[in-house]
């Protein structure tokens, strides 16, 4: 994989770390997850819980016999619906607090669904004794293909922060007067999250105090949803959890095996450690759901968008409406004349549907670009000049409102410069390498930019290191080092004198590490923290008769390179470390915070990028090998070379997995996940992913936040997929409109 | 999973004396079998560790042709110098199996015995699966079928004891077919040799066995016969992914040429049957005839005559054509160094 970084556009607003804060620790084994608790518990103190599922996708627990399983070596506690403690659970608030299945009824809505909870001295005597377990059901009709049920589709009962249908000038008067138009539909699968961690907690009870370790992208939302789920006020919990192993959205919200694990905490008096096995991440902690896509575009001649609409159905679960906007991007990726999207879910007994890496965006690019492909093609046009041609300069979706900084054009012609575009035949089918055919295809990426209020404290420790603490989540995205450097540059310091404290709950509170906003959210906190740090400091030094500063005004008096200058007169100074060691080396302290500007309702703040990619398809097996992809983002400014192009990069292989590999099937009769392991639920290897050449273009946007950055954890898999399956086309002349492109469809098609 | 008992056996008599027992099965690298305990598919009383038994050599045997210990390692065996060059299209079918971790545990025992992937088989919360529960019925006939069987399945409707259309998930043994390896055995008995075709079975009205094995009998070694096809060899395999998938059809392709005229041809698919797809008509309708594009398509023909696909996996029968139609044509071409 080759890295490129455009040196000269970057602009560098603090020095780097050159490493990953917490990388050494991860290597070599140090670092520890939330399951990886144990120790801090004694040998026969800690007990395991399993997590006993229903086989039937709709009805009810008749019985459980749990007789045997309770005398099975090392059984302590068998809970099921017909004992569980009664738990006073509000009404839900999807989607983010989840519709949960906590065993306060014996109601089973989908195959997987939590209906008992085994707890034993090892995790093995659990799963054991769990299988012994003679659990009789009441079927019930269910909801199953929902494909086949598409006349049952319905406007969602919670859209989320977006409504669910939207219109914008006349569209039909738009198809009326196009010259040429697109009308497809185009499928997404349901996806499943499969970060390398599995969900995970351990909980522990001290009285009516509860602690847990959990996996988490949110502390702060565990810490409120459990408090509410386990009737006790919010600060008798604490939730902590230093390192995520990869979230993607599974972990942004609560599930029920959290509360079910203080619930058997509760139980057995004892602290519990409760980890979904990899086949229980496929159904009870969310996933992505499919849509089908109806996708109609009108232009005119010369390439101008005159309306377009994108009406959007998915599988939504009898327990909850979640809504994947994949119809968002046609609002606002591109002008146009008129515009019309819809959202609609259709109901079936599977597992709640929830927030995956770029939701609404990702599956919305993924087809959308499709379209537009399809479109350039009628027009007999270059994929990029339609592009431009469409150009939104201002906010379509919001009458035209100013975007709060917009480089695209900037990464169309950078990106394809450096993967040769220009070469590009447009006609499918014609170019070769030996057996293979070759294809080139390239897309748009977008994802909006978010922010959240967020606080955060400094301290300035003798010796000249620092301390900076948030109570955000690092989920392998690289959250500890940028607050590192953030906290460095407060003072100018260097960023390996810094010590980084986040998951923790007791610490200033942060918001749920997701929507990519964690970068803009806490590292402004931890600016004006830095800030009033500063001042302290100044106070401090020119009221010590000690420092040279003594009797300087404070307004005169500034902190460059780690040290306390006079702006007047230069040859004064002091040293931190000195100033903090006359202190008596007690540490200075300083709380910051921040929070959108008012100005947010006045702009649009979005990240853009432009996506191409090469592809090899065999034509005899008709396997698809992605020989490279150019990524070129407008994000900001990029703030660690290393984990940053490395998110960048991530979402990339992600669009490849989507693309060409994800599929999670479900049993057509029992509703049952089939593939509900990595075996055979398949997302990229080594093989399948090719040279990925990522760079950004990197003018800071200092309308959004003062640190000039945008999120970046979710764009990459945007724009991708659909770059990979337009490059498909181009190299075999086959139009697969369905995701994942597997080989029976390109032979089929 | 279950608990068990575990013995590790140092000889081979001492590895049968232990079989005896009821719910007794050997452990060779544990790659399929202690998956399947962790699923509770399998719940054997008790493993009779065979990784210590001298089955790990690869040797020359007398009159051309290599012995296989069943002890040895996928990794070792594709590498062996002696395959490399005289059997390259099992080297080939080797490699583009499973991945560089699994195949330096997997056995060639074990490969040979490793059961289906069938998603109705490997969840035992599907309670119909007459591999796993005889009698219970097929949930993969009017299930997620897209992996299963298009030839020589049993299908009988979703609710008969005797339907099955898994298939075996091999790549290695579709090259031993195509080059009609035998199978060494050794029971309390005494020992046995099985042709390749017959080693494996199809459902027919019992599809809880996968094999001609008997009870408690301890596969050896697999032998092969001297070597035809080094020159003209090519193992293809269309999968989901470039590598770590299971096949969704493979062939194994071995020409013996003579100018452009083929001499004689070994010939088989995988992941189309509940065994590796072997006709020996195929064979010697190619067997004097030009190595040519309709004589291939003649052989692919006869391999997939009477093939019958399901919802899923129709798909295969098309696939399965070209494949073996492509891995003629470049074992024509002649043999690529295996990477
Ligand atoms: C994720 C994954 C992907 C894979 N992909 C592929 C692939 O692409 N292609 C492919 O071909 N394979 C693939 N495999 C399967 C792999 O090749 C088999 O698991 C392996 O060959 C089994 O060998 P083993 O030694 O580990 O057998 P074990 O798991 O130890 O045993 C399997 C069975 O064989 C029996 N057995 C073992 N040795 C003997 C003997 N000498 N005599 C009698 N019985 C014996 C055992 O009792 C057991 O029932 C994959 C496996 C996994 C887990």
């Amino acid at each position: 994989m080759s890295i490129a970084q455009d040196q000269e556009q970057a602009s560098k607003p603090f020095k780097q770390l050159d490493h990953r804060y917490e990388g050494i620790a991860k290597v070599t084994g140090k670092a520890r997850y939330a399951a990886e608790f144990s120790e801090s518990f004694s040998k026969t103190e800690l007990v395991y819980a399993f997590l006993v599922r229903a086989t039937i996708p709709s009805g009810s627990v008749k019985s459980i016999d749990s007789a045997t399983a309770s005398r099975a070596p090392g059984v302590l506690a068998v809970i099921t619906p017909f004992n569980a403690p009664k738990l006073s659970q509000g009404p839900p608030q999807p989607p983010a607090r989840r519709n949960l299945t906590l065993l306060q009824d014996a109601n089973i809505s989908y195959n997987g669904q939590p209906i008992a909870v085994v707890i034993g001295q090892s995790l093995n005597e659990a799963k054991v004794a769990a299988a012994m377990l003679k659990i009789s059901y009441a079927l019930q009709p269910a909801k199953l293909q929902w494909e086949k049920r598409l006349s049952e589709a319905r406007w969602p009962k919670n859209p989320g922060k977006e409504p669910a249908g939207n219109h914008r000038g006349d569209i039909d008067a738009a198809f009326a007067k196009a010259a040429v138009t697109v009308d497809n539909t185009y499928i997404t699968p349901i996806q499943f999250h499969n970060p390398m961690e599995t969900h995970a907690t351990i909980a522990w009870w001290q009285g009516d105090k509860l602690t847990v370790y959990d996996a988490t992208q949110y502390i702060s939302g565990v810490k409120m949803s459990l408090a509410k789920a386990m009737n006790i006020p919010v600060d008798n919990v604490r939730v902590i959890d230093p390192l995520v192993g990869g979230g993607f959205g599974s972990k942004g919200s609560m599930w029920s095996h959290v509360p079910l694990c203080a619930m058997a905490a509760k139980v057995v008096n004892r602290p519990v450690k409760l980890s979904l096995d990899r086949e229980q991440m496929f159904g009870p902690v969310g996933a992505r759901p499919s849509t089908i896509n109806h996708i109609r575009l009108a232009a005119a001649h010369d390439g101008t968008l005159l309306g377009i609409q994108h009406d959007t159905v998915m599988n939504a679960s009898v327990l909850e409406d979640f809504v994947e906007h994949a119809e968002g991007p046609a609002k606002n990726l591109y002008q146009s004349g008129a515009s019309s999207v819809s959202a609609k879910v259709v109901e079936a007994n599977l597992g709640i549907s929830t927030f995956m890496r770029a939701p609404g965006e990702a599956p919305g690019t993924a087809v959308l670009e499709i379209a537009l492909d399809e479109l350039a093609e009628k027009l007999k046009m270059d994929p990029i000049e339609l592009r431009l041609k469409n150009y939104a300069e201002t906010d379509p979706s919001h009458e035209g409102r100013p975007w709060s900084s917009k480089h695209l054009r900037e990464c169309y012609s950078k990106g394809s410069e450096e993967f040769g575009w220009a070469s590009r035949n447009m006609t499918p089918g014609q170019r070769s390498d030996g057996k293979w055919l070759i294809g080139h295809g390239m897309a748009t990426a977008t994802y909006p930019a978010n922010r959240s209020a967020a606080q955060a404290t400094v301290r300035l420790l003798p010796g000249g290191r620092m301390y900076v603490a948030s109570g955000t989540q690092d989920l392998g995205t690289g959250t500890y080092t940028i607050m590192a450097q953030q906290a460095a540059a407060g003072l100018g310091l260097d960023p390996k004198m810094v010590e980084v404290k986040l998951g923790d709950s007791t610490l200033p509170k942060a918001p749920v590490s997701g929507g990519s906003q964690s970068s803009a959210s806490v590292l402004p906190a931890i600016q004006d923290a830095t800030t009033q740090l500063k001042l302290k400091l100044i106070d401090l030094a020119v009221n010590d008769a000690a420092s040279p500063m003594h009797g300087l005004q404070a307004a005169d008096c500034d902190v460059k390179e780690g040290r306390l200058i006079s702006k007047s007169q230069p040859a004064k100074s002091d040293g931190l470390v000195e100033l903090i060691a006359r202190n008596k080396n007690q540490p200075v302290e300083a709380q910051g915070q921040a929070e959108p500007s008012e100005a947010k309702d006045a702009m649009s703040t979005q990240s853009w990028g432009a996506v191409f990619a090469e592809v090899a398809v065999d034509p005899h097996t008709h396997m698809v090998k992605v020989r490279r992809i150019v990524g070129v983002y407008d994000i900001g400014v990029l703030l660690n070379e290393k984990t940053g192009l490395n998110q960048l990069m991530g979402g990339m292989t992600w669009g490849i997995s989507f693309a060409t590999h994800e599929d999670g099937i479900v049993d057509a009769s029992t509703g049952r996940i089939v593939n509900a392991s990595l075996a055979e639920y398949h997302v990229p290897v080594n093989a399948d992913v090719g040279v990925l050449d990522v760079s950004v273009i990197g003018i800071p946007d200092l309308k959004f936040n003062p640190v000039g950055s945008r999120g970046i954890g979710e764009i990459g898999i945007t724009g991708t997929a659909a770059a990979i399956a337009n490059a498909i086309y181009n190299a075999t002349g086959k139009r697969v409109r369905e995701y994942p492109i597997t080989p029976d469809k390109l032979l089929a098609g | 999973m279950k608990s068990f008992a575990y013995s590790r056996a140092t000889s081979n008599a001492q590895a049968l004396e232990a079989a005896r027992a009821r719910g007794t099965q050997f452990l060779a690298g544990g790659t399929n079998l202690v998956d399947l305990m962790k699923y509770q598919v399998e719940q054997p009383v008790t493993l009779v560790d065979i990784n210590h038994l001298a089955l790990t050599e690869i040797s020359q045997i007398d009159g051309g042709g290599i012995s296989i210990g069943a002890m040895v390692r996928n990794s070792d065996l594709a590498n062996h110098p002696l395959v490399r060059t005289n059997y390259p299209l099992l080297s080939q079918a080797l490699l583009s199996g499973a991945s560089p971790q699994l195949r330096n545990m997997a056995s060639t025992g074990g490969n040979l015995m490793q059961r289906t992937r069938c998603y109705y088989f490997n969840d035992i919360s599907f309670s119909a699966c007459n591999k796993r529960a005889p009698g219970s019925g097929c949930a993969a006939l009017e299930g997620y079928n897209r992996i299963h069987a298009i030839l020589g399945q049993t299908d009988k409707g979703p609710t008969s004891g005797e339907t099955c259309i898994a298939t075996h998930p091999s790549d290695m043994c579709v090259a031993m077919a195509a080059l009609q390896a035998t199978v060494e055995v050794e029971g309390r008995g005494g020992r046995r040799t099985i042709p390749f075709a017959e080693f494996h079975r199809l459902p027919g009205n019992d599809p809880s066995r996968d094999t001609t094995l008997r009870e408690g009998e301890l596969i050896t070694a697999v032998t092969l016969p001297s070597a035809k096809f080094a020159k003209n060899a090519f193992y293809l395999k269309a999968r989901d992914r470039n590598s770590y998938a299971f096949a969704l059809i493979s062939v194994a392709a071995g020409l013996e040429m003579e100018g452009t005229t083929i001499r004689s041809a070994g010939l088989a698919m995988g992941g189309v049957a509940h065994k590796p797809w072997r006709i020996p008509e195929a064979e010697k309708a190619l067997a004097g005839q030009l190595a040519s594009p309709e004589n291939f398509a003649h052989a692919a023909d006869i391999l997939l005559h009477g093939a019958h696909g399901y919802e899923h996996n129709r798909f295969k029968i098309e696939l399965a054509k070209q494949g073996v139609v492509r891995a003629l044509t470049v074992a024509a071409q002649g043999t690529s160094e295996v990477a």
